[in-house]
């Protein structure tokens, strides 16, 4: 109490607080409110983004023809198997390794240095990069197939193997972050519990499971979250490798968005398609942070009021 | 130590578990380590050699493909443009979200936890939902093929995650210290200024190495507003070196491994203000 009341009397001051407050206020309503009210706004008309603002309105008619468009339907099947492809095999793969990068293993300073290399390099060189050890006539991966005596494949050329050729890109630059997650939450763990659970009698499997596991559930959870926003978001990777192809087969809505923004000028419909990936991504963390992360944020706002 | 001794006991799989893990480890390493390496061995290698001998070591190393990017004047341009991109927008979004932070966190009055909200809220929002408005409003601003037009947007979208970090971290300086300074006759901004800031010297260079990171690698914003690619940054100049010379596999390696060392040294450097940063922020965010 003591501590508290006399702050909040000397630090008020309404000037004060706006002045510090102006320039995020400005920068933030400028650069991000503003461009996606203008999103909404831009999305009911035709418009093929010329100087000026639009005048054609036509309704709803732009988002009637998103959703019925083949395109954008195959956007969104796509997101949902690079999102199930992330959290069924990326994921486990990170958290196995964190687990075992939790270890006594001789170098794991190393491995944890090198694993985690991948996350700080641009998509644009981790794209190119890949372009040429996926590369369908002379690239690596089919020469090291070729030992083993497997067809060559053609990769990002082929559209029944390009998004794959896609995930495994992605799980190259990305696994090494959620490992560095997964490895935080494990540090985060008191280590009397799985010792205790040792001594109770339960064997490294069960420890993992009944112990390690749930306690690193709300780490789980973000990393979950984190993988769902960047397939919604992905461009650069798929822009650069494929541009969406082979006959849209890599498409995200990103790049759908993309093409007809900046490349067909159809604006007015590209807005459409931002301001549905607006509402996925909204409706996405709104049910999430309700259903899913509810306990987490419960355990971190109590925290927060005895901090206050 | 008893209990260190029963995890590796025999039951719970002894050497034969223990080599299977390290095979884990190591086929992972490959899986991460191979393409790097042979980046960076291809490079020195000629497109003819790199097809017929791909894994092996070059005969003869051929060092051209790197002297000849090292010596081209639109290399150190890019890295140039790269460089004080990321510095700017490094400076305009830690000093903005620090004085919003030190308000947050310091200073209580309504309708503070509605605009945190707001701000935190720009953490749920995909960029590319933005990007198409964001070159509309750009190009009414005049900001197009203008550094600022991508320094001030990376700030904009940077200012969540930095705020909520600072939050944090100015919430956790004692009281106390607040009020010494307010009796001494420090004013909110000199307090801010000569005992806050200073004291969050390690939250400040997280929040740096994230937003310098993230600068160094976006590519969405710089490729709608650079059409002169006097402008560019590394990541449309690798896009562009690819389209260019696409046949010449050795050259484009070279260049990769080239256009990949300084973010990399930065990682040597930083890795633990980067490994920090991103676990705080996802764990608060």
């Amino acid at each position: 109490m003591k501590t508290t009341r006399p702050r909040s009397r000397r630090l008020r001051g309404f000037t004060t607080i706006l002045l510090f407050l102006l320039p995020a206020l400005v920068l933030f309503l400028a650069l991000v409110v503003a461009p996606i009210l203008l999103a909404f706004y831009a999305s009911v008309f035709k418009w093929n983004g010329m100087r000026g603002l639009p005048t054609n309105f036509i309704g709803m008619a732009n988002f009637t023809r998103v959703l019925a468009d083949e395109v954008f339907l195959g956007d969104l099947w796509r997101g949902l198997l690079l999102i199930i492809l992330s959290v069924a095999i990326q994921l486990p793969l990170s958290l196995g390794i964190a687990m075992l990068l939790n270890q006594k293993i001789r170098g794991r300073a190393f491995f944890r240095l090198l694993f985690f290399a991948p996350y700080v390099l641009s998509e644009a060189i981790t794209a190119v990069l890949f372009m040429m050890i996926l590369s369908p006539t002379d690239g690596l991966a089919n020469y090291i197939l070729g030992w083993f005596g497997i067809d060559q494949l053609d990769w990002f050329a082929d559209p029944s193997t390009v998004m794959m050729s896609v995930f495994i890109v992605m799980t190259w630059k990305y696994f090494g972050f959620h490992m560095i997650l997964y490895i935080a939450g494990r540090q985060g763990i008191p280590k009397e519990l799985t010792e205790a659970a040792q001594i109770d009698g339960a064997t490294g499997w069960k420890v993992f499971r009944y112990v390690t596991l749930p306690l690193l559930g709300p780490t789980i959870r973000i990393s979950v979250f984190l993988s769902v926003i960047g397939a919604i978001q992905l461009f650069d990777l798929v822009w650069i490798i494929t541009g969406g192809g082979p006959s849209h087969s890599s498409e995200t809505m990103a790049v759908t968005m993309f093409q007809f923004g900046f490349k067909r000028f159809q604006v007015g419909y590209a807005s459409a398609i931002s301001v549905v990936m607006f509402f996925i991504s909204l409706v996405f963390a709104l049910f999430y942070q309700r259903y899913v992360m509810r306990r987490d944020l419960e355990g971190a706002s109590t925290v927060l009021r005895d901090q206050r | 130590m008893s209990a260190n001794r029963h995890r590796q006991s025999p039951t719970s799989g002894g050497p034969l578990r223990s080599i299977s893990l390290h095979v884990i480890v190591v086929i992972t390493a490959l899986f991460v380590g191979v393409p790097l390496l042979y980046a960076v061995i291809g490079g020195f290698k000629t497109t003819r050699q790199l097809s017929s001998n791909p894994l092996g070591l070059p005969s003869p190393w051929v060092p051209e493909n790197y002297t000849g990017i090292l010596a081209s004047a639109s290399f150190w341009r890019m890295l140039w443009n790269s460089t004080y991109i990321a510095v700017l927008t490094t400076l305009v979004v830690v000093a903005v979200s620090a004085l919003a932070a030190f308000v947050f966190a310091r200073f209580a009055f309504r309708g503070r936890e509605a605009l945190f909200t707001m701000f935190a809220a720009g953490l749920m929002f995909p960029f590319a939902v933005a990007i198409l408005p964001l070159f509309v409003l750009l190009r009414m601003f005049g900001l197009l093929d203008n550094p600022l037009g991508v320094i001030l947007p990376q700030a904009a979208f940077g200012m969540p995650m930095t705020i909520i970090i600072l939050r944090g971290f100015f919430r956790a300086i004692p009281g106390e210290i607040e009020e010494a300074a307010i009796l001494d006759g420090c004013s909110p901004f000199g307090f801010f200024w000569r005992i806050l800031l200073p004291m969050a010297r390690p939250a400040i260079a997280t929040v740096s190495v994230l937003a310098v990171v993230n600068s160094w690698n976006q590519f969405m914003l710089p490729l709608v507003v650079f059409s002169d690619d006097s402008f560019f940054t590394i990541p449309l100049g690798v896009q562009q070196f690819q389209g260019q010379y696409a046949t010449d596999i050795a050259r484009v390696m070279a260049y990769i491994v080239v256009a990949m060392l300084p973010a990399l040294g930065f990682y040597a450097v930083a890795e633990r203000q980067l490994v920090s940063g991103l676990t705080a922020g996802a764990v608060k965010g």
